[in-house]
């Protein structure tokens, strides 16, 4: 029987297989931040146990980072960040501190350099790792347990999940984009229902995405439960790959590309789960509620309770979020709006944003914030910044930002946001702060009128 | 990692589905480089409200929750585990975890419990009956027995044998360092590098 895309690239990592143990998994490249990684590096001191593999490791500042220039002023998360800095430099791994060309949002700058490539493992204590499988690599989060481990052994016990697909026919109308279409895949399967899977996303709509695209859907596969989501590799994932600083080169490269175009799912092979979606019926898609599942299309109404799945998550998520059945959710007015994060902090979503922005001005406080520096410089070259700025909207420094309340850049208790990021949780974005997870184009168009909008509701 | 064997206490019954990590511990919290001190972040914005399950005082002191359905879902943080363990919680018991949040929790030897919705509402009835109730999780047998009542669960044989040893996984795969660097020597060379 032919095998999945997934259980090609598992079986290439397979250290150790005993009965009636987790496979011994290798992992290629291990991604490193300031938050889920200073009780690692202490268990190794503690142990006299050192990094196994450095230079299969890099790390970057970004969940804590301000997003205007100048220094951390927050004592605590100055600390850890500072903590960062010791560890890399006592145990010898590849820092991007603030300020560096290559710093960035962990999940952006690993793509960027060309360290994710198809068919590679890639773990980060950071559930968005999903974002790499989109190159058609084995990528997930874990914890801090883990990260020791990790360091320590550049292994990872693991049983195999199952195998999922999700299968998305028909083209993506236009104005409706990558995040409009995970959100309806998470709204379907709801939030766990890619537990213990791995999700391969396949179709027609599918090959169309541009890797960024190809990202923001694996990006959110962990927000539907699954800890893995991968594409496989095409003519996309090469032409995205070549010349980067870390993709191969000469021989290397034309070998890496034969192997990578093995990188399928055979054609007998079954999966343990068939999903399947029609990518032409969807419209802009945006969420209600107080998990990424409860999302709608923006044509249609805040839902009663009682008709959803979970009727009391429902009525516990409306009046967390003020909202009303029946209201239109064109109608819900925000207060800020966020473009940014591993999400949707890519070049092509700041030119989504740039396009709906241009020559027209903000109505809300709007944060543009790059992914990483490099995508920064590159809006600048295209001049996008100068259209965020003519439009009234903030154009900031590379971090983590506004998606998870950690550094400056937060909601106050009782502001609404429409927010290109991933999780619409209580307090994600600030205490009490109601968060609706949006596309960049989405959001973009939310700013010029100050409620959920789409773009093509702009005259 | 402390051992876990089997553990008689008091239940809590949260009655909440999707109960996220961002809940469990807001983001606020993690700015700690330490290991401890994080049980003053559990559940931080719902025990503002007097009302909330952990404040009401007939839960005080109880170390089995017992909560809805996709229990720690989202952000990866370690620091959910930490917190609950350090308020007193030794077990979870819900019909669904979050992956990460179950893994991250037998590698502190916090145990979570899958029981069937119906099973897990039943408990979850009954500690609202009676705060006072004793529960037992017997991780060497897999049940959860109160009162008249008891349930099965499954674990896999090798996570159940870890959490009974208190075995620290690292030391485990430690033993296989030869097989490590034998499959370090068979990778491709122009896989690439952070140097």
């Amino acid at each position: 029987m032919g095998r999945t895309l997934a259980e090609k690239v598992w079986e290439q990592h397979v250290v150790r297989r005993a009965e009636g143990e987790p496979d011994l998994l290798y992992i290629d490249l291990h991604l490193v931040h300031e938050v889920t990684s200073p009780q690692a590096f202490d268990g190794l001191r503690m142990a006299g146990r050192s990094v196994r593999r450095p230079d299969l490791t890099i790390a970057t500042e970004d969940h804590n980072v301000p997003t205007v220039l100048g220094p951390i002023t927050d004592p605590v998360s100055k600390t850890q960040v500072e903590t960062l800095r010791k560890n890399c430099a006592e145990f010898g791994v590849r820092l991007h501190p603030m300020g560096d060309a290559g710093q960035g949002v962990v999940h952006i700058i690993g793509p960027q350099f060309g360290l994710t490539q198809p068919g590679m493992t890639i773990v980060c204590g950071d559930s968005h790792t999903s974002t790499h499988g989109a190159f058609g690599g084995i990528a997930f989060g874990i914890g801090t347990s883990e990260v020791e481990h990790v360091l320590a052994t550049q292994t990872l016990p693991a049983y195999r999940p199952k195998t999922m697909a999700i299968e998305v026919s028909g083209e993506l109308p236009p104005g409706v984009t990558a995040k409009d279409l995970i959100l309806a895949i998470i709204a379907k399967i709801g939030t766990g229902g890619g537990q213990g899977y791995i999700v391969e996303y396949r179709g027609e709509a599918i090959r169309k995405l541009s890797m960024e695209g190809r990202m923001t859907i694996c990006n959110m596969s962990i927000e539907a439960g699954a800890r893995a989501g991968m594409i496989a590799p095409d003519e996309t994932t090469f032409a995205y790959l070549k010349g980067r600083p870390h993709a191969p080169t000469g021989a290397d490269w034309d070998t890496a590309v034969e192997y990578w175009k093995s990188l399928t799912t055979d054609e007998d092979a079954v999966f343990d789960t068939v999903v399947e979606i029609d990518a032409s019926a969807l419209t802009p898609f945006v969420t209600w509620g107080t998990n990424p599942g409860q999302g709608a299309p923006l044509g249609s109404a805040v839902p009663a309770p009682e008709d959803t799945d979970d009727p009391a998550a429902a009525r516990r998520a409306l009046e967390y979020m003020a909202l009303s059945p029946g209201t239109p959710l064109r109608e819900i007015q925000v207060d800020t709006v966020f473009v940014g994060s591993c999400t949707n902090g890519r070049l092509e979503d700041l030119r989504a944003a740039a396009e709906v922005l241009r020559g027209r001005r903000v109505v809300t406080r709007t944060l543009i914030v790059p992914g990483s520096m490099l995508v920064k410089l590159q809006a600048e070259q295209e001049g996008l910044h100068e259209v965020f700025k003519a439009a009234g909207a903030e154009w900031r420094e590379a971090g983590c930002s506004m998606c998870l309340g950690m550094n400056p850049d937060t909601l106050a208790p009782g502001e609404r946001s429409a927010s290109t990021s991933n999780r619409n949780f209580e307090g994600r974005q600030g205490k009490g702060g109601r968060t609706h997870l949006v596309s960049p184009a989405v959001a973009a168009a939310t700013a010029v009128t100050g409620k959920l909008t789409a773009p093509a509701d702009l005259a | 990692m402390e051992a876990f064997t089997t553990h008689t206490g008091r239940a809590v019954p949260l009655r909440r589905s999707n109960v996220d990590t961002d809940q469990i511990i807001p983001a606020v919290w993690l700015k700690q480089v330490s290991r401890t001190g994080f049980e003053k972040g559990l559940f931080s914005a719902w025990r503002e409200d007097p009302e909330f399950i952990l404040n009401q005082p007939a839960y005080q002191g109880a170390s089995i929750l017992v909560s809805g359905p996709d229990f720690g879902t989202g952000s990866s943080r370690e620091h959910a585990v930490w917190a609950l363990q350090q308020y007193g919680f030794r077990v979870v018991i819900a019909a669904r975890f979050g992956d990460i949040f179950r893994n991250n929790a037998t590698k502190m030897g916090l145990l979570p419990v899958v029981l069937p919705a119906e099973t897990v509402e039943a408990l979850q009835a009954a500690a609202e009956a009676d705060p006072a109730l004793e529960v037992t999780v017997d991780l060497g047998e897999r049940q959860v027995r109160w009162g008249a009542e008891s349930a099965g669960f499954e674990i896999d044989d090798y996570t159940r044998w870890r959490l009974l040893e208190g075995l620290d996984d690292i030391g485990l795969t430690l033993r296989n360092a030869d097989d490590i660097a034998s499959y370090e020597n068979g990778r491709q060379s122009w896989l690439p590098t952070t140097v």
